[in-house]
């Protein structure tokens, strides 16, 4: 049982990463990643949104005929989207008008449906739950990567304006890495997303070329041990 | 670079290699440079030298982590040509960070995650020059008068330093506007052509290159040398510069004859701004320009007309570099669409049906 809450754990931040594997949500990835503060406030609403979707849609998944699953999926999904929407317009009202746009758009992103599909109409409630925190987690983490990275490089500065999310507390992240950043115009713009996207994706792919060599080293040692000592 | 074959038949070698085709653009770009260089001094060297030396760098990072053999890809000089290239599209006097990004933008991201030499979509001087415009648009666009090294007004050697090198507060104090863009402001605040032409520098000074520019294209003459000899040496065909040319020239020339008032002649067109470099240097690229003649055709009279659309009625008084990127898009569909005739076939691929009666085709 642990195991396989293990394995979940490791395909939601890693090996299956929403972002980094699967490729999906891109729109809202590249369209909000300016800043590593947007990235955080999307990925944290659409993390509400799989675990509450998880919830709903692994409860329902008995009465749910296939015929029309995609349907109440998208539903279901764009109802708790509205929640998100209307709570955070409530409560982060600053980060809604820079985020606006984008979170009525979780409704579209893919990755949650996808989850849905493939994973909450087919498994019990905590499991579906629990995947849908850690998908929704290393979505989240992809996207500060992605936003962190971009932020750095285009304006130099990282978290600025997470006080508008985190509340006045959170001031001390606010970091301006350099002084006097004339800005590189170019990474704050969408090519600079599909820019720095691509190079991540290189980087994550050759790690984990690195890691599984590691690993067959590993195998193979062993396999030269085995004979001799049986 | 010398590949074994394993076939043997009745081939004659030629002499043609990346390296040699890299030495002679390189030699024929040479008199221009030697210009600008001259014409800009101390400051455009260190630029010119900033920018190449970050591009074979660049390139020697990019062959390791790709696991490629490193000493025969960057000695074949295509790295260095396009440092060259790109460094002689920058404003002679912009600080070395710009030659630095610009070279990594170029050859990082425009060759070598393409695939390196010949996988390349758009042109990668081309691509960096584009990159920085949209970037850093306050450094790109700061041209300076040309004060030739050795005159009084020439800064020396430590002066030139810190132009390049170090804070960039003492540059503005020459600025001055490319013909292209004096052009356009001008137009842009309402005065008459003839009018604001006045204060622009005679044809004759824009043919030598005695005008602020960026550093290898205000020398159209010098240019124009150099394209004559790589055509002498079969490098490249003269489809695609006189097809660009011709229809720069011959849209430049329509709308100046139905309202001289508003529409830059064709000299200036042809004469000012990166036209002349990108005709005979840039758009002649062997790997981002289509195949066929036909196809080159196309492609330089594409070029012309997008260049004479973004000068004329966009925001950038230059649009060389994105007519050149933007047909550098269009080169696949270009080479799909117009292939040449197979021998003994057709222009749709069928084969050619030789009838008995002796009539040739069918």
């Amino acid at each position: 049982m642990s195991n396989e809450y293990r394995r979940i754990t490791k395909d939601g931040l890693w090996d299956n990463n929403i972002v980094f594997s699967q490729a999906l949500g891109l729109c809202p990835l590249l369209a909000v990643t300016g800043t590593a503060t947007n990235g955080l406030g999307m990925g944290l609403a659409t993390t509400v949104v799989m675990v509450a979707s998880g919830l709903l849609i692994s409860l329902l998944r008995g009465i749910i005929t296939p015929q029309v699953r995609i349907p109440v999926f998208v539903l279901i999904i764009a109802v708790l989207v509205t929640l998100v929407d209307m709570s955070m317009n409530a409560w982060v009202h600053d980060l809604h008008k820079v985020l606006g746009l984008f979170i009525p758009l979780i409704v579209t992103n893919c990755a949650i449906l996808g989850r849905a599909e493939s994973f909450a109409s087919r498994n019990t409630v905590m499991k579906s739950m629990y995947d849908g925190l850690m998908m929704g987690i290393g979505f989240t983490l992809a996207l500060v990567l992605l936003g962190a990275a971009r932020e750095i490089l285009g304006s130099g500065t990282l978290f600025s304006n997470a006080v508008q999310l985190l509340g006045s507390w959170a001031r001390f992240i606010e970091i301006t890495l350099i002084e006097d950043y004339k800005g590189f115009l170019l990474i704050i713009l969408p090519p600079g997303g599909f820019l720095v996207l691509g190079f991540i994706l290189a980087l994550k792919r050759l790690l984990d070329q690195k890691l599984a060599g590691r690993e067959q080293q590993a195998i193979d040692a062993s396999a030269k041990l085995q004979p001799e000592t049986s | 670079m010398s590949e074994e074959t394993s076939i043997f038949g009745p081939y004659t070698h030629a002499k043609s290699s990346i390296s040699r085709t890299m030495g002679l653009v390189m030699l024929s770009l040479l008199p221009a440079t030697l210009f600008g260089l001259y014409q800009f001094g101390w400051p455009a060297i260190f630029l010119f030298l900033t920018t190449i030396v970050a591009c074979v760098l660049a390139e020697a990072f990019s062959l390791r982590v790709a696991g490629k053999p490193i000493k025969p890809f960057v000695m074949d000089g295509s790295a260095i040509l396009t440092g060259w290239l790109l460094a002689m599209t920058l404003p002679p006097w912009a600080p070395w960070w710009i030659g630095l990004i610009g070279a990594l933008l170029a050859i990082i991201v425009a060759k070598q995650v393409f695939g390196g030499l010949g996988q390349n979509l758009f042109n990668p001087a081309m691509v960096a020059r584009v990159a920085l415009l949209i970037s850093f648009p306050l450094e790109m666009t700061l041209f300076n008068q040309p004060v030739p090294m050795f005159s009084a007004q020439a800064p020396g050697f430590l002066e030139s330093l810190a132009i390049t090198f170090g804070s960039s507060d003492a540059i503005d104090a020459v600025s001055s506007a490319t013909t292209l863009g004096h052009l356009k402001t001008e137009l842009g605040r309402g005065v008459a052509l003839p009018e604001a032409a006045t204060t622009t520098v005679s044809i004759w000074q824009q043919l030598w290159g005695q005008t602020s520019g960026s550093l290898g294209e205000t020398s159209a003459l010098l240019l124009l040398l150099g394209g004559l000899f790589l055509i002498y040496k079969k490098v490249i065909n003269w489809h695609i510069p006189v097809s660009m040319l011709g229809t720069l020239a011959l849209l430049a020339g329509l709308f100046h004859l139905i309202d001289p008032n508003s529409y830059v002649g064709p000299m200036t067109h042809l004469l000012s701004g990166a036209a002349i470099l990108c005709a005979f240097f840039i758009a002649t690229d062997l790997v981002t320009s289509p195949v066929s003649i036909r196809g080159q055709i196309l492609f330089g009279a594409g070029c012309g007309l997008l260049i004479y659309a973004i000068r004329t009625w966009a925001g950038y008084p230059e649009g060389v570099a994105f007519a050149v990127m933007l047909m550098n898009a269009c080169t696949p569909l270009i080479d799909h669409y117009l292939k040449p005739r197979i021998y003994g076939r057709d222009r749709k691929g069928q084969p050619l049906v030789y009838s008995n009666e002796g009539t040739d085709r069918k």
